[in-house]
């Protein structure tokens, strides 16, 4: 009887294989994208939102294969070296920029992408794609502080507080070079737009002197310590900051005076796109006010979309830590592509810092 | 002449998921972005030689302590019912079907300050951050592999014939002499398929420490899939010295195994 189950076990185990092979050799006959997004980075029909990619799907009769990245970095690697061509990704400023230099990402054709109108005028032209050509703006944000207002007795002001002995074993960091460099920098009056080895040794020395009063470099774990009353203080993204907040009243933001970084992510078709045009028409449509307006809600994080803005709620549009005002954006900087070399030295000397 | 056909796939598998690979982490260990023979990796990785030796201590550690759990256990084990060594097994087989980072945030959730065990702990009057040290990273590393500790001593000391054991009490020796002279050497190889299952993953695994860790405790194993993100030349170079040491570190074992199994 035993050895019976063994041989049916097998041959279930043997099944499934051959099932999952034939599955991959079954040929659809409709049209794909490759659509390559960061993760948890579109509204996916959860709890009542748009489910946006099967929206697409139904309404172009077009299949759409939806993977995720959790880096920027990780993002360009598979770009680079693996054979999937994919259509759409949705990288961030200063990757852009460096995808453009590298002649990596093929001109848009806003002709069929009319939608592109509903972009805010601010967003239609960044630092990194000065005349607009090759992204749309997805979606964007500032750095801001999020701090427990049970552990820290005095609203802080600025960035400085990261350094504050009086919380020591209490404070986060960000795990992720570019980020961790930023904020030392600019308060060190850098601005960390683009910046040369000279200015990365003296951020790496700031740092140096900050790691003794950290408790964890962190990133998707910023949630689980502060919505748990772990930690005082954190520096990250703006509309996590907002869920933080909703999910925990201890917790309070500080837009630093000093100024902070303008993130965008940009809608961009690298030139490893098989279907440039379905490509194109994806981008429209998520620049639809509808779609837009869904992704921003799920998303938590601003919107370039004027159309999408004008229908959300006035709560969320007068919330100046998702929508600072015009002056304080002024004071923000973005990243621009740094040169290989610098870049790779930051984060060797980012990680010698946490070794 | 037997036939040679059956292993063909074996082979080929082993050639392009083993052989290959690992042939690519030595070529890129000594060259450069440009493919130029160097040995400038080596030079950078000499840099992380603190983190080496940290995450050697803590495999270490975490074997040790694995081995001391496991020993008694799988003798007890070895000794008990067919019906109450099927419950044991089962039940420390069961936490593996969970998903492995799910185990070690469950141990983040139980450590942080008003978790399970942390109030657990204030109850003894003792005030001691449980979380963000490298006590924690060993215990999430010895919660992790100790069932790859149990499971190679539990097989062999079931192997062991209970005929030799009686034979040792008939010709007089007592519980301690039969433990030494026959049921311990009979099981080193046990031992060393264990140390070797815990020691291995422990040594380079990543993550752990990411979770259970301070900031003082990163592991080689987050170095390498740090720097691999960006530079295969480094990340290579780090990898096969790992991989040497963790290789000399096996060849020893096996032979103070060897030279133990001839003594008994």
């Amino acid at each position: 009887m035993k050895k019976l189950l063994c041989v049916a076990l097998c041959g279930a185990i043997i099944a499934s294989t051959t099932i999952v092979f034939a599955g991959c050799g079954s040929s659809t006959p409709k049209e794909e994208i490759n659509v390559f997004n960061w993760g948890e980075y579109i509204s996916n029909g959860e709890d009542g939102s748009l489910d946006t990619i099967g929206e697409f799907e139904k309404r172009y009769n077009i299949k759409v294969n939806y993977t995720n990245y959790e880096s920027n970095e990780e993002m360009y690697n598979l770009l680079k070296e693996s054979n999937s061509s994919y259509d759409v990704i949705i990288p961030s400023d200063y990757m852009i920029s460096k995808l453009i230099e590298e002649n990596m990402l093929e001109k848009i054709d806003f002709d069929n992408v009319p939608n592109s109108k509903n972009i805010m005028k601010r967003y239609q032209t960044t630092d990194f794609d000065p005349k607009g050509e090759y992204s749309v703006p997805y979606s964007w944000g500032v750095v801001a502080l999020c701090y427990n207002k049970t552990m820290v007795k005095e609203k802080p002001t600025s960035f400085k507080s990261l350094w504050d002995k009086t919380y020591s074993g209490n404070i986060l960091m960000f795990n992720n070079s570019r980020d961790a460099m930023a904020i030392a920098m600019k308060l060190k009056g850098i601005t960390p737009t683009t910046v040369t080895k000279k200015d990365i040794d003296t951020a790496t020395k700031y740092l140096s002197e900050q790691k003794p009063l950290l408790k964890k470099y962190v990133m998707d774990q910023v949630f689980t310590e502060m919505e748990g009353d772990q930690a005082a203080l954190a520096p990250y993204y703006a509309g996590d900051i907002a869920v933080m907040m909703t999910n925990n009243d201890n917790l309070d933001y500080v837009l630093p005076e000093e100024g902070s970084n303008l993130f965008i992510d940009s809608m961009c078709i690298p030139k490893t796109t098989k279907h440039k045009e379905l490509a194109e028409k994806f981008i429209n449509y998520m620049l639809e006010a509808e779609v837009a307006k869904a992704n921003a809600e799920y998303l938590g994080y601003s919107t370039p979309n004027q159309a999408a803005y004008d229908l959300l709620d006035d709560d969320i549009k007068n919330n100046k830590l998702i929508y600072p005002s015009d002056d304080y954006l002024n004071k923000c900087y973005t990243f621009a592509n740094l040169p290989q070399d610098v870049y790779d030295y930051m984060q060797n000397e980012f990680l010698k810092v946490q070794s | 002449m037997k036939s040679k056909a059956p292993s063909i796939p074996y082979l080929i598998w082993m050639l392009v998921f083993t052989i290959i690979p690992l042939a690519m982490v030595v070529y890129y260990a000594f060259t450069d972005r440009s493919g130029n023979f160097t040995l400038q990796s080596f030079a950078d990785s000499l840099f992380y030689t603190d983190v080496f030796v940290r995450s050697l201590w803590i495999a270490l550690l975490s074997t040790a302590i694995c081995l001391l759990i496991a020993y008694p256990l799988s003798y007890i084990m070895s000794r008990a019912k067919a019906s109450t060594r099927n419950v044991i097994t089962m039940l420390i087989m069961l936490p593996m079907w969970m998903n492995f980072i799910l185990r070690i945030y469950a141990w983040v959730l139980l450590l942080q300050n008003d978790g399970l065990v942390d109030l657990a702990v204030h109850l003894l009057g003792l005030d001691v951050p449980l979380l963000g040290n490298a006590g924690a990273v060993v215990l999430g590393m010895v919660y992790n592999f100790l069932p790859f500790m149990v499971l190679p001593i539990h097989s062999v000391m079931l192997k062991i014939d209970n005929r030799l054991v009686e034979a040792a009490q008939d010709l007089g020796a007592g519980k301690a002499k039969v433990f030494s002279k026959v049921i311990f050497p009979l099981s080193i190889p046990g031992i060393i398929s264990g140390i070797t299952m815990v020691f291995v993953p422990t040594a380079s695994t990543f993550l752990v420490a990411q979770y259970l860790g301070g900031t003082g405790d990163k592991m080689i194993g987050d170095v390498i899939e740090n720097i691999f993100q960006r530079d295969k030349n480094v990340g290579s170079a780090i990898s096969l010295a790992l991989m040497i040491i963790i290789l000399v570190f096996i060849i020893i074992m096996n032979k103070f195994g060897d030279e133990e199994a001839a003594v008994a």
